[in-house]
């Protein structure tokens, strides 16, 4: 330490009476202008634009969009459930002590996640060239048109195929466990698919919710492929519409606002599912969230 | 000690990981009440021992049994046959474990970790259940903190819940895997004291530390292992006074510096 010449004047220590002044962030306020301004342009197109609104909204509730809609939130309820069952049970398979049932989950997921979702949905629809007739020989029997219905087709295509990737992301939510907590529950005495049940996999869905949550919002539009096999969701309602009135553009903005509505009351409830299975990792979380919001 | 059917009878076990050997023949005897305390350096196998017996590892050679019962196989003649998942769960219940890293469920509160086993494993009425938990939450000192989750516990707070966990299964014999190696030096006093209360109780225990002063004070008998063999046992005072072998004294030596 020794004093320096240059400095006339001690520094003042005492900032207690400065008053500290606001940044200004002129970025923010230029980025929000040119961002009103390409919206402004966007909205004005629309509204110049040969867009029949009246249509949009005349159509909006209508019958058949609103069956449509239920159609689609129909299919993406049952395809998830199949589609988590199976993976589930795929998952549980796949890190099995039995070989057999390893190797089936093995081949289960390489076949549903090798080949294209379209084609395995047309598979399905078109099951009944290769079996005219399905049932137990002698007992009973159904032909195969009258089962495989468009709905059905769909359900097992999106459900069977869900239920590959899904079985991934549970078998990576699984390994995310500490082995820890599986010697624990062995120690008092639980079996391994009651250490799974209890322990395991509650834990595993804090790690399993967030794609599953992603993936039904995918599933929500995945729907709209069914439309190939004749299975009337929203979008084929609203094509079926427009190929007789001619309101094209006005149909498919019906259907993509339908869509919109549905995704984001999903992720609201997603929200509401991560927070519950993060429960015992809430203290660190929330220490986590406001860390990243300063 | 003597006289009484011994609790706990293993002869000769043998553990292979790969080419490292764990456990090379392993004997040893435990009577009810009785407090064993097993030292040794790290990777001696007193770990391994300990899994082996609530058959988290699986035995290469040798054999356990609990209260007469023949651990992991069910004799028929001159065969063994493996037993089932089932009733490796069943006999599991006959022993309580503490590990080193607490392995409370995360996912539940205290109480919930206490009352799992009993509910879930044992179907005890949940009332009776709820009852015996907040005791021995009491009992461990933390009936305050039977609403909090694992994360919001200190180390020796989640050892004590884990110590009331294995205790709810109304265990014959308690597995102590280092229980106080994962703490912060302040806290490991309360998780002896727990320990030493328990072993005033009756419990029989074993207990494998690196904690000589509990093995002295505690300790009804010491066994000293290293490179998976018993090396040396005794009463505390024989083995950490007065051991007999070198390599006893150089632990000793080392772990009292």
């Amino acid at each position: 330490m020794q004093p320096t010449v240059s400095q006339s004047a001690a520094p003042d220590y005492d900032i207690g009476k400065l008053s500290i002044v606001k940044p200004r962030h002129y970025g923010r306020w230029l980025a929000a202008a040119a961002i009103l301004a390409i919206l402004l342009f966007i909205v004005k197109a629309f509204a110049d634009g040969q867009i029949a609104w009246r249509v949009v909204g005349q159509f909006f509730t209508a019958p058949a969009i609103l069956s449509g809609l239920v159609n689609t939130i129909a299919m993406t309820v049952c395809a998830m459930a199949l589609g988590i069952t199976l993976g589930v049970i795929f998952a549980v398979m796949a890190m099995s002590p039995n070989p057999v049932l390893r190797g089936t989950a093995v081949l289960y997921i390489w076949f549903f996640r090798g080949t294209p979702l379209i084609l395995q949905l047309l598979l399905w629809f078109n099951l009944a060239l290769v079996f005219p007739r399905i049932g137990i020989p002698d007992v009973f029997s159904i032909r195969t048109v009258e089962l495989i219905t468009p709905f059905v087709a769909t359900l097992l295509g999106l459900g069977i195929n869900q239920g590959a990737y899904t079985a991934e992301v549970v078998r990576s939510g699984i390994l995310s466990v500490d082995s820890g907590q599986t010697e624990a529950a062995s120690a008092i005495g639980m079996t391994r698919l009651t250490a799974l049940r209890r322990i395991v996999m509650p834990q595993a869905m804090r790690v399993i919710i967030p794609p599953v949550g992603n993936e039904v919002i995918s599933m929500v539009k995945l729907t709209s492929i069914a439309s190939v096999i004749q299975y009337s969701e929203i979008l084929r309602n609203a094509q079926t519409i427009y190929y007789a009135n001619n309101y094209v553009i006005e149909l498919l903005f019906v259907a993509a606002i339908w869509y919109l509505a549905v995704v984001t009351v999903l992720s609201i409830g997603q929200h509401f599912l991560e927070r519950h299975f993060g429960r015992g990792q809430r203290k660190t979380a929330s220490a986590q969230k406001t860390g990243a919001l300063t | 000690m003597t006289g009484a059917a011994p609790m706990l009878v293993a002869r000769n076990l043998t553990k292979q990981f790969g080419s490292f050997t764990a456990l090379q023949d392993v004997s040893l005897d435990i009577s009810p009440g009785e407090v064993l305390c097993i030292i040794g350096p790290s990777g001696s196998g007193k770990s391994t021992f300990l899994r082996c017996l609530n058959q988290l590892e699986r035995l290469d050679g040798g054999a356990v049994w609990i209260d007469g019962e023949l651990i992991g196989y069910r004799r028929v003649g001159d065969k063994l046959h493996p037993l089932s998942d089932a009733e490796v769960a069943r006999q599991r219940l006959a022993t309580g474990m503490v590990f080193q890293r607490f392995n409370l469920f995360q996912h539940m509160t205290a109480l919930q970790n206490i009352v799992e086993g009993p509910i879930t494993v044992q179907k005890r009425p949940r009332a009776e259940v709820m009852a015996e938990a907040l005791a021995l939450l009491d009992r461990v000192g933390l009936a305050d903190k039977r609403d909090a989750y694992p994360a919001q516990l200190s180390g020796g707070q989640q050892q004590r819940v884990a110590i009331a966990r294995a205790l709810a299964m109304k265990p014959k014999l308690m597995l102590f895997d280092e229980p106080t190696s994962a703490l912060d030096p302040e806290l490991v006093g309360e998780v002896l004291a727990v320990m030493r209360g328990l072993a005033g109780s009756g419990m029989t225990m074993i207990v494998v530390t690196h904690e000589l002063g509990f093995a002295r004070e505690v300790g009804h008998r010491v066994v000293f292992m290293d490179r998976g063999a018993v090396v040396e046992a005794g009463s505390p005072q024989q083995i950490l006074s007065n051991p007999q072998q070198a390599r006893t004294r150089d632990f000793i030596t080392a772990v009292l510096n």
